[in-house]
């Protein structure tokens, strides 16, 4: 056992309900060990709270903040904005990511916007219903004080980008434009073109630059964390690999933050970037910190659908196009080959906005995939064939063409539909797009309490690396806003709390935990350089890929799980016996790099299907197949359910052990979700 | 389609490099350039000799990672990323040369890989606006024109890709530096600092070895975000008034 059982957010004293035994442990896949608790969040009016904690966490002063050394792992929003923060706050900041430089984390990439309830729309927005519609869009499945927080400081966030320069689209009076996205139906989010997350992640890496130069905050570019330094059972560095050079180096400090990213590459194809990889968080997890809720992963219903074997990552076209464009397929399958644009309109299917007609194509991003895969398993898809179905629906702006006029459209959606056509071949404002739901985001992730602190004390884990604010299906345009609320204003104000006990005892380089780190890295790195198997990492990966989307996917079952983990058993084994790493460790060696994120996903993607297996109901992202209404839509159980599943783990041989956070709703009522 | 590629292979900073020629067949139209080399590294590694080192992330044209001369011009012949790039601009039987951005300021790593963290010491030296976190005012209590906005935008769409260093004869770094002015330039916030800003950044320009500009224009042709030539008047604007007002 790990030494995270004695960790103070551990409640041993609250008893474990009796419930009847469950097939995984059945099955002897895990065990079952104590209730777990978030010790740190205040009682009171959900309103107090974060104002509470604030005052409640210990200060440090001005002149000890320079004697105390934070490692934050990824600069992302959530890393680049904590690094930021920290560093203008005058502590001492070591700051990593594995890119050429930090502008490029994955951040980047996101499209459509940011949420924040500023009610400019005087729309009858407010915090309460940013809380509401996050709670309600995370199908009751996250903790109420951590996304009322969120909610709570999503107007500063905005009010901070646009004092850094952030560019966001303005209404000709010169005020702040805002959309509507998935899920809700008031106007709250922010957006700058398709490019948010560009515009809002140069901010923060702008901010990061000048505390570079301020000499606050030390980059590490091109380095990659590959363990994580656990002394006297706190968090106290990280040994990172120089990616140019190949030296494995040690860095130590007084407290280390993960703002890792998602693991979405577990399933090969994604929208990911390339390099996103859960080997900061599962090293982590490996020495001590709960894994949350793994199996929650988001399948993005508008994606631009595979197009042959040799794809090597899926494009997102951001679901703000839902706001204009109406998502069909044909009424009958014998069209499914026509030209789209000689069916007539009787002849097809809006089946979003048949099915519920009150938010129509604005439903949450779980239902509006699930769908598309329902109708394209009637046989009803349309492109071209992927095994016996094909796999895409339609995309439509022609009613939004005529509405609007191409100018318009080109304004607010340009960049996308010049990308589709890129990839594609196809002119969007001539024929439907077609699209396809694709692994873009994962609601799992390390366990933290209130604190953002995960159960090795001194461990902090920001964004979308943990688990904390979008229970099982996450609404679009939050991540964004949990990346900058978690960066500029949740961790720099917790962390404090932690770092007053600092600084800590200097940690020597011949430290047993140290040398301990170091060794194991160093065994890792020579043994996958010496399989000289007969398989490329590639072909592990995509073979993966394929079992995790097959049956951890749009939907799970009982067999499909039981199957899924044989196969990922078999594959891991035959990937320390087979796999062919070339080249050598004293270089910049991209396959080296790809095989160490590998078998790590190898590793993880079995407690995705065991927690999956574990959770025998319906929720959000989650659709077993086992659970679900008359009507096909997903069926919760929160008699049995209504927790956070946090897995420690449970050795290299051993089951992983789980340990249940009770979820507790006090100002929303838990009801079924319908969005009809 | 069939193809003969020409290929820049350099075994570390140090070492020598040539142009390596590989056939590769049986490339589909619809794979992106660099699934391209994807398919020839997995052929390299399965006959034990190493894979091309290419950098590459979000292979949305977004992250500004990749970036490959092909074929003399920077991203290729179209105007995109390279990750963006697709083999429908290509024909069977051609010969297609592939090599890194070259470049003083951009020493090379490793075959295609270069070390572009010169442009991050440009944003170092100014490329931001001082605001702390928390210090800031309501979003709307200061308006920003929309023209106004929308010109920030455009050019704060810069990817820092370093394209237009590759295509320029000199090697200047200055539609890459003028797109940052331009951005923070058109906005209210990014006023106190304005001229601070041009003459710093201009400063650590040419202390990291990039060029000086001579008009030739091939930066903003390369440009995969389209960033026009004005960034670069605009920063010699700026730079003049500056040192005018003795910055
Ligand atoms: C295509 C796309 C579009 C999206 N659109 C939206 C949107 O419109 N609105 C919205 O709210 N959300 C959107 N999202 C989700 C959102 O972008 C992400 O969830 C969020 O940006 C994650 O931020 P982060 O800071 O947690 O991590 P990331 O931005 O992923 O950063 C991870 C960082 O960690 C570093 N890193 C990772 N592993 C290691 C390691 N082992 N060693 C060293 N460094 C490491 C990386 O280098 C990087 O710096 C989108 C996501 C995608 C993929
Ligand atoms: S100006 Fe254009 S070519 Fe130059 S770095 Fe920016 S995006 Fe790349
Ligand atoms: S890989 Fe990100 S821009 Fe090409």
């Amino acid at each position: 056992m790990t030494d995270t059982q004695t960790a103070s957010t551990v409640a041993p004293e609250a008893p474990a309900p009796a419930r009847e035994a469950a097939p995984g442990v059945v099955h002897g896949l895990y065990t079952e060990g104590e209730p777990i608790a978030d010790t740190k969040a205040p009682k009171g009016p959900i309103e107090a709270r974060w104002n509470k904690r604030k005052f409640d966490a210990a200060l440090v002063n001005p002149a000890n903040r320079r004697k105390l050394t934070v490692i934050i792992v990824g600069t992302g929003l959530a890393g680049g904005a904590a690094a930021a923060t920290l560093g203008e706050a005058g502590y001492n900041v070591k700051s990593f990511c594995y890119q050429d430089s930090p502008r490029r984390a994955h951040s980047i990439a996101a499209q459509g916007g940011i949420n924040a309830a500023k009610n400019y729309k005087e729309d009858g927005d407010s915090t309460f219903r940013l809380f509401y519609d996050t709670v309600k869009g995370g199908d009751y499945r996250s903790r109420e004080s951590n996304v009322y927080r969120l909610a709570e400081v999503s107007a500063n966030i905005i009010d901070q980008c646009v004092a850094q320069g952030v560019p966001f689209a303005r209404e000709y009076g010169g005020l702040l434009d805002n959309r509507s996205f998935g899920g809700v139906q008031v106007s709250r989010t922010f957006y700058a073109r398709g490019q948010t997350g560009q515009q809002l992640l140069i901010g923060a890496y702008q901010a990061l630059e000048r505390q570079v130069a301020a000499g606050t905050v030390e980059m590490f570019s091109r380095h990659e964390m590959l363990e994580v330094v656990v002394a006297d059972g706190k968090a106290r560095g990280i040994i990172a690999r120089d990616l140019v050079t190949g030296e494995i180096e040690t860095h130590l400090a007084d407290a280390v933050v993960l703002a890792s990213g998602g693991y979405g590459n577990v399933f090969f194809l994604s929208t990911n970037a390339m390099g996103s990889n859960v080997t900061a968080t599962w090293r982590a997890h490996r020495k001590g910190a709960h894994f949350a809720n793994p199996c929650y992963t988001q399948i993005h219903p508008t994606c631009i659908p595979v197009a042959g074997e040799h794809q090597s990552k899926l494009t997102l076209m951001s679901e703000s196009l839902r706001n204009d464009g109406r998502i069909w397929v044909p009424k009958n399958a014998a069209d499914c080959e026509k030209d789209p644009r000689e069916i007539p309109e009787e002849d097809r299917d809006y089946y979003l906005e048949r099915i519920y007609p009150s938010f129509g194509n604005l439903v949450p991003r779980d239902i509006a995939s699930r769908q598309a895969k329902n109708v394209c398993d009637e046989g009803r898809g349309v492109g071209p064939k992927v095994g016996d179905f094909r796999r895409g629906v339609y995309l439509d702006f022609t009613d939004a063409l005529k509405r609007m006029s191409a100018e318009a459209v080109a304004e607010k959606y340009g960049n996308l539909l010049d990308m589709y056509q890129r990839i594609t071949g196809e002119n969007p404002y001539e024929v439907p797009m077609r699209i396809y739901p694709a692994v873009h985001y994962t609601m799992g992730g390390l366990w933290v309490d209130y604190d953002l602190q995960s159960s090795i004390p001194g461990l902090f884990v920001s964004g979308e690396a943990n688990f904390s604010d979008h229970g099982a299906n996450r609404l679009g345009a939050s991540a964004l806003m949990q990346g900058l609320a978690d960066g500029y204003f949740v961790l720099p104000n917790t962390i404090r709390d932690y770092l007053a006990k600092g600084p800590f005892p200097k940690l020597e380089e011949s430290n047993e935990a140290v040398v301990e780190a170091r060794a194991s890295v160093d065994a890792r790195v020579q043994k996958l350089l010496s399989i000289n198997g007969d398989r490329s990492v590639d072909s592990f990966h995509k073979e993966l890929g394929n079992i995790m989307w097959e049956y951890c996917g749009m939907e799970r079952s009982e067999e499909g799980l039981l199957k899924a983990i044989d196969l990922i058993r078999g594959l891991r084994d035959e990937f320390w016996r087979n796999v062919k790493v070339l080249g050598s460790a004293d270089t910049l060696n991209q396959s080296l790099e790809k095989a160490g994120r590998v078998a790590d996903f190898l590793e993880l993607g079995e407690l995705m299907c065991i927690d999956a297996l574990h959770r025998r109901e319906s929720c959000g992202g989650h659709f077993r197949a086992e659970s679900q209404t008359e009507d096909g839509e997903a069926l919760r159980h929160d008699d049995e359910y209504a927790y956070v599943a946090a897995w420690e783990w449970g050795g290299q041989d051993g089951a992983p052990i789980l340990h249940k956070e009770d979820l507790v709703y006090e100002f929303v009522e838990m009801k079924q979700r319908s969005y009809k | 389609m069939n193809l003969t590629l020409k290929i820049w292979r350099q075994a570390g900073p140090q070492a020598k490099g040539e142009m390596v020629t590989y056939p590769v067949s049986d490339i589909s139209e619809d794979m992106s350039f660099l699934e391209m080399l994807d398919v020839l590294n997995e052929q390299l590694n399965a006959r034990g000799e190493e894979p091309i080192a290419f950098d590459s992330d979000c292979r949305e044209g977004i992250c500004g990672m990749c970036g490959l001369m092909i074929s003399g011009k920077a991203h290729g012949p179209e105007v995109t990323t390279t990750c963006q790039l697709h083999m429908r601009s290509f024909s069977d039987g051609d010969e297609i040369t592939i090599e890194p951005w070259r470049a003083d300021a951009f020493p090379v790593i490793k075959d295609l890989v270069v070390d572009r963290s010169s442009f991050d010491r440009i944003i170092q030296a100014g490329g931001f606006i001082s605001a702390n976190t928390g210090s800031a005012p309501e979003a709307h209590s200061v308006p920003v024109p929309k023209p106004k906005a929308d010109r920030a935008f455009m050019a704060a769409a810069c990817i820092g890709c370093g394209a237009c260093v590759a295509a320029c004869p000199n090697a200047s770094g200055m539609l890459f530096m003028g797109a940052k002015i331009t951005h923070l330039g058109e906005l209210p916030q990014g006023q106190p600092e304005r001229d601070a800003r041009v003459v710093s950044m201009v400063s650590q320009h040419d202390h990291e070895g990039f060029g000086g500009c001579t008009n030739v224009g091939a930066c903003s042709s390369a440009c995969p975000k389209e960033i026009p030539l004005d960034v670069i008047n605009q920063l010699n604007k700026d730079l003049r008034g500056a040192l005018m007002r003795g910055e």
